[in-house]
């Protein structure tokens, strides 16, 4: 997945939901050792004091691990990465049903429509 | 530690004509800042001034606690805006000249940095392309090891692609303490390797603070504010 910004938000912020859908999605696994900070910064074309800054918030939420020695990995820790990636699906969720409610959909008609579309992805 | 460069109320005047009209300012180690400003703000100016190429009508202007001068042009790597190089030279002449004029020099980053851009070291530079002559400079420029970088336009005669890779160059050749001052006004392109930045107009500082405190405070990217702040 290639790295993008957008213009209006905060680079270092757009860099931790972006390492966070890495880990997520499985492109950096659990235990995973990371590149230099140097060197993902370098790939994502960012400054690498953005780059720390981003990493040392995903270390402050545990996803991220630092060892004295030898760089930074992935946590192991699968459960909180889950829960983690339940967190963003659930935030994401309320943002698209805010979105069909202002649409004038209840909650039940939205339901009916993902199922129906569901079904018929199924076919 | 004390700032690399630092400016107390610094005035260069051209007959009537205030270039720079009082600028304080103070950059530390370790940063990679934008200068920006439209044409004739006086970011030029202030580079030569950093670079013992003017001196200050009033002020003061101190290079890591020294002021411009033999001893500081160790420590500074500087990218003029016009070529100083000579026609007839060939790239890896430039290169030993570098290497003998500098201590900081590293023939090695620079023949490397040719490499990936695709360009012949035995080349003169006269038959090189305006864009191909600008990535010589600036690989001349990036192959020290310097404490400050003072690049002045470094990236607005080449393409799109070599501008990437430039921009990639400057992120991992500097080191930890060192310090990268830009200036330009292609903001959109060089934003995401900033930490700071600086803006300039009619030969004052009207503005300093981080890229990411610009997005997040106004919700708008450094380029969209300089159009604000800088509409004709």
């Amino acid at each position: 997945m290639p790295w993008d910004f957008k213009s209006d938000r905060p680079i270092y912020t757009q860099l931790i939901e972006q390492i966070e859908l890495k880990i997520f999605s499985g492109e950096y696994p659990p235990g995973a050792k990371l590149p230099s900070v140097r060197d993902i910064a370098q790939e994502a074309s960012v400054n690498p004091n953005t780059m720390q800054r981003a990493l040392a918030k995903l270390e402050e939420d545990g996803l991220v691990i630092t060892h004295r020695t030898s760089g930074r990995s992935i946590t192991e820790d699968i459960e909180l990465i889950k829960k983690a990636k339940n967190q963003l699906a659930k935030q994401q969720i309320a943002e698209f049903l805010e979105k069909m409610k202002l649409m004038g959909f209840e909650k039940t008609e939205t339901l009916a429509l993902i199922t129906d579309m569901l079904e018929e992805m199924k076919k | 530690m004390n700032a690399i460069f630092e400016c107390n109320n610094l005035k260069k005047s051209f007959g009537v004509n205030h270039a720079l009209a009082g600028i304080d300012l103070r950059v530390e180690r370790g940063r990679i800042i934008g200068l920006l400003g439209p044409n004739g703000s006086g970011k030029t100016t202030l580079i030569k001034l950093a670079n013992n190429l003017l001196t200050p009508t009033e002020g003061s202007i101190l290079i890591g606690g020294k002021k411009p001068g033999v001893e500081t042009k160790k420590i500074v790597s500087y990218l003029p805006e016009k070529t100083y190089l000579n026609n007839w030279m060939r790239v890896h002449q430039i290169i030993e000249f570098f290497a003998d004029f500098y201590d900081d020099f590293k023939p090695e980053k620079a023949y490397d940095m040719l490499k990936r851009l695709n360009i012949d070291h035995r080349d003169r530079l006269k038959n090189l392309s305006k864009g191909n002559k600008e990535k010589v400079q600036l690989i001349l420029v990036m192959s020290r090891e310097a404490e400050l970088y003072l690049l002045d336009e470094p990236i607005g005669g080449v393409d799109p692609a070599a501008r990437d890779y430039i921009l990639e160059t400057i992120i991992s050749n500097y080191s930890d303490n060192a310090t990268v001052i830009i200036s330009t006004h292609l903001i959109a392109d060089i934003e995401k390797i900033l930490d700071d930045v600086i803006f300039i107009k009619e030969g004052k500082v009207v503005l300093t603070s981080t890229v990411d405190s610009i997005r997040d405070e106004k919700g708008k990217s450094v380029d969209a504010l300089f159009r604000e702040v800088f509409k004709c």
